[in-house]
C-alpha cells in the first residue's frame, strides 16, 4: 500500500497531549498496579512502553484513555480526541468493514457525509480498499487490525493509544503494519503511547522507549531513539539499532530481576 | 479434482465436465465416471435411511391397526390412509378443520407478537439497571415456575372464554423464553465492545441500539423460536379448556375425541403438529435471514 509521502511538518507538533505526575493506581483489592509514574507526551512523539507481563502497562493506558482513573497523583489528558487500539480488534461482527470504521464517527455525532468521507479516507490509508463490504469474520487477523486502526483514524486523534495491537500477528504481518503505522504517524503527527512485548518493535517505532517494572508498576528507564522519521525495515539490521535494542533488553532484564 | 494433464482435446473437456478422472478420458456418450455413480449412491443412502425409518413407523402403525386391534376398536388407531380418505377428502371434516386452523393461527401469532413486544421491553428494562432487574426478574421466574395451566380457569373467569383469554394464555406460556433470552443476549455483550462505547462516551440509548440489541439478536431469535412453538401449545390449550366461542384446533380435537371419530381426530393432530413445525421453521428461517450472515448458528445446539 502507498501512504502519501510526508509533506509539511504536521500541525501543532509539540503540544502536550498527556501529562502524568506521580500517578499511582491502587485497586480496591489492595493491588498497587502503578506507583510514581511521571510521563509527558507531546504531539509528534511516539512513546513505547515495554515491560514484563502484569507490570501495569494496560493500567497505564487505561488511565491515559480515561477508562480508569488514577488513585493518586495527577493525570492530565489534553487531547480532544483519543484513539485507542485494543489488543483485540473489537470489531462489531454484524457490521461490515466500512460500517465498523464509521462507528466512532457516528458515536461522536459527525454528519453522515463527514462520516462517510472519513471512513473512506481511513480505509484507503490502511490499505483496505476493496474490502469495505466484508464482514469481520471474512478478514484475516492483520486485516482486522487494519480495520480497527482505520476506525480510530476517522477521529483524527491527537493522542493515539495502542495496547499490544500487533501481539497476535505473525512477524511478517506485524513488521508490515509497523511500517504502515509509522508512516501514518509521520503524516498525522499525533502523540502515541504504544505498548509492546517486542523490544525490536519498540525501538523501530518510537521516538522514546520506556522500560517498566512491576510490583508496583513504575518506569525504571527511558531511552531516546536517535533515528529520524524516515525509517525503513533495513534499519533493524544496523549496528546502531542492535546496540539500542540491546540496551533496552538489558534494562528490561535488570528491572525484571 | 485431478488436474488436466492431457492437452485440452474435446474428449478431455467432456470428461472434466463430467467430473471423471482424466487419466481415462472417455468418449462422449459412454458411461464415464465411477465417481458420479458413487456420489449418486451416497445421496441415495442419505435419503434411504429416513425414508426407511418413516416407512417402518407407518408399517408399525398399520400393524397395530390391523393385527392388534379388534375391528370394533380400530377407531383408537385408524389406519394411516383413512386420515386421507375419511378426513382430508371429506368436506364435512375439512370444513371444520381448516377454519379452526385459521383461528388457531390467528391466536398463535397474536399471542406471540404480544409476547415478543412485552418480553423484549421487560428484558430491556431489566438490562438497564440492577435494581430494575432485582425487582422484575422474580416475576419472570414465577411465570416459568407456576404451572400456567393452573391459571387458565382464572383467566377464563376474568376475561371470559373468547379470543382475549386464548391470547392471554398464549402470551403467558410464550413470554419467559423471550425475556430470558433477550436479557441473556444483552448481558453477554463483549466487555471490550462495552469499553469501546464507554471510551467514546456513548449514551444509554446509543449503546442499546448500536451495541446491545444487535449483539443479542442471535439469542433473541433463539428465544423467538422456542416461544413460537410454545404459543402454538398455548393456542391449543386455551381452546381445549375454554370450549366456547368459535372453535379452534383444540375444541376440534376435544370434539372428535369425545365422539370417537378416530380418523378426523388423528388428522387434526397431524394438522396441529404441522402448525408447530411450520412456526418453528419459520423462525429458524427468519433467524438465518437476520443474523445468519455474521452469526454461526451451528455453535448453538438448539
Ligand atoms: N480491576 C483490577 N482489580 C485488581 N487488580 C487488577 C485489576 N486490573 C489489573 N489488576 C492487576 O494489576 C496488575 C497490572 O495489570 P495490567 O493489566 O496493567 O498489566 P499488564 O502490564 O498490562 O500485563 P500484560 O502484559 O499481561 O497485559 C496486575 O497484577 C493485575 O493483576
Ligand atoms: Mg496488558
Amino acid at each position: 500500500m502507498s501512504a502519501p509521502a510526508p509533506t509539511a511538518p504536521p500541525a501543532a507538533t509539540g503540544t502536550t497531549v498527556l501529562d502524568f505526575t506521580d500517578v499511582a493506581r491502587q485497586f480496591p483489592d489492595g493491588t498497587v498496579a502503578l506507583e510514581g509514574v511521571d510521563l509527558t507526551i507531546q504531539r509528534g512523539e511516539f512513546v513505547t512502553v515495554v515491560g514484563p507481563s502484569g507490570c501495569g502497562k494496560s493500567t497505564l493506558l487505561r488511565i491515559a484513555s480515561g477508562l480508569d482513573a488514577a488513585s493518586a497523583g495527577t493525570a492530565r489528558i489534553d487531547a480532544k480526541r483519543i484513539g485507542y487500539v485494543f489488543q483485540d480488534a473489537t470489531l462489531l461482527p454484524w457490521r461490515s468493514v466500512k460500517k465498523n470504521v464509521e462507528l466512532l464517527a457516528e458515536l461522536h455525532g459527525m454528519s453522515k457525509t463527514a462520516t462517510n468521507q472519513a471512513a473512506l479516507d481511513a480505509i484507503e490509508l490502511v490499505g483496505l480498499r476493496g474490502h469495505e463490504k466484508k464482514l469481520p469474520r471474512a478478514l484475516s487477523g492483520g486485516m482486522k487490525m487494519r480495520a480497527s486502526l482505520a476506525r480510530s483514524l476517522t477521529l483524527d486523534p491527537d493522542l493515539f493509544l495502542f495496547d499490544e495491537p500487533f501481539g497476535a500477528l505473525d512477524e511478517i504481518t506485524r513488521e508490515r503494519l509497523n511500517d504502515e503505522l509509522l508512516r501514518l504517524f509521520v503524516t498525522k503527527g499525533f502523540g502515541a503511547l504504544f505498548i509492546t512485548h517486542s523490544v525490536s518493535e519498540a525501538v523501530y517505532m518510537s521516538t522514546r522507549v520506556l522500560v517498566m517494572s512491576g510490583r508496583p508498576g513504575h518506569i525504571v528507564d527511558s531511552f531516546e531513539v536517535p533515528f529520524g522519521p524516515d525509517r525503513t525495515p533495513e534499519l533493524r539490521f544496523t549496528p546502531e539499532f542492535a546496540k539500542l535494542a540491546g540496551e533496552v533488553s538489558h534494562a528490561l532484564r535488570e528491572g525484571h530481576s | 479434482m485431478t488436474a488436466v494433464q492431457n492437452p485440452p482435446t474435446e474428449e478431455a473437456l467432456v470428461s472434466t465436465t463430467l467430473e471423471s478422472p482424466t487419466e481415462a478420458p472417455v468418449a462422449a456418450g459412454a458411461t464415464p465416471a465411477p465417481l458420479v455413480r458413487r456420489r449418486r449412491g451416497k445421496k441415495l443412502t442419505g435419503y434411504l435411511l429416513p425414508v426407511a425409518v418413516f416407512a417402518a413407523l407407518i408399517g408399525v402403525w398399520y400393524a397395530i391397526t390391523y393385527l392388534i386391534l379388534d375391528p370394533g376398536r380400530r377407531f383408537l388407531m385408524p389406519a394411516p390412509h383413512t386420515l386421507i380418505t375419511e378426513a382430508l377428502l371429506d368436506p364435512v371434516i375439512t370444513d371444520k378443520v381448516w377454519p379452526a386452523l385459521g383461528r388457531s393461527i390467528v391466536v398463535t401469532f397474536t399471542g406471540l407478537a404480544i409476547a415478543i413486544v412485552i418480553g423484549m421491553l421487560w428484558a430491556i428494562a431489566m438490562s438497564q439497571s440492577k435494581a430494575v432487574e432485582a425487582s422484575l426478574y422474580p416475576y419472570a421466574v414465577a411465570l416459568q415456575c407456576i404451572p400456567i395451566l393452573a391459571l387458565v380457569p382464572l383467566i377464563g373467569f376474568w376475561f371470559d372464554f373468547g379470543f382475549t383469554s386464548r391470547v392471554i394464555v398464549c402470551v403467558m406460556i410464550a413470554l419467559f423464553p423471550i425475556v430470558s433470552n433477550t436479557l441473556f443476549g444483552i448481558q453477554s455483550v463483549d466487555r471490550g465492545h462495552h469499553e469501546l462505547f464507554t471510551l467514546h462516551k456513548a449514551g444509554r440509548i446509543t449503546r442499546l441500539v448500536k451495541l446491545q440489541l444487535p449483539a443479542a439478536m442471535p439469542a433473541i431469535f433463539a428465544g423467538f423460536r422456542i416461544s413460537a412453538g410454545l404459543s402454538v401449545v398455548g393456542a391449543i390449550v386455551g381452546d381445549l379448556f375454554f370450549k366456547q366461542g368459535e372453535p379452534g384446533l383444540g375444541i376440534l380435537l376435544s370434539n372428535f375425541s369425545s365422539r370417537l371419530q378416530g380418523a378426523p381426530l388423528f388428522f387434526t393432530i397431524v394438522v396441529t403438529a404441522a402448525l408447530g413445525f411450520a412456526v418453528f421453521f419459520l423462525f429458524g428461517w427468519l433467524a438465518k435471514l437476520a443474523v445468519g450472515s455474521w452469526y454461526d448458528q451451528s455453535r448453538d445446539a438448539s
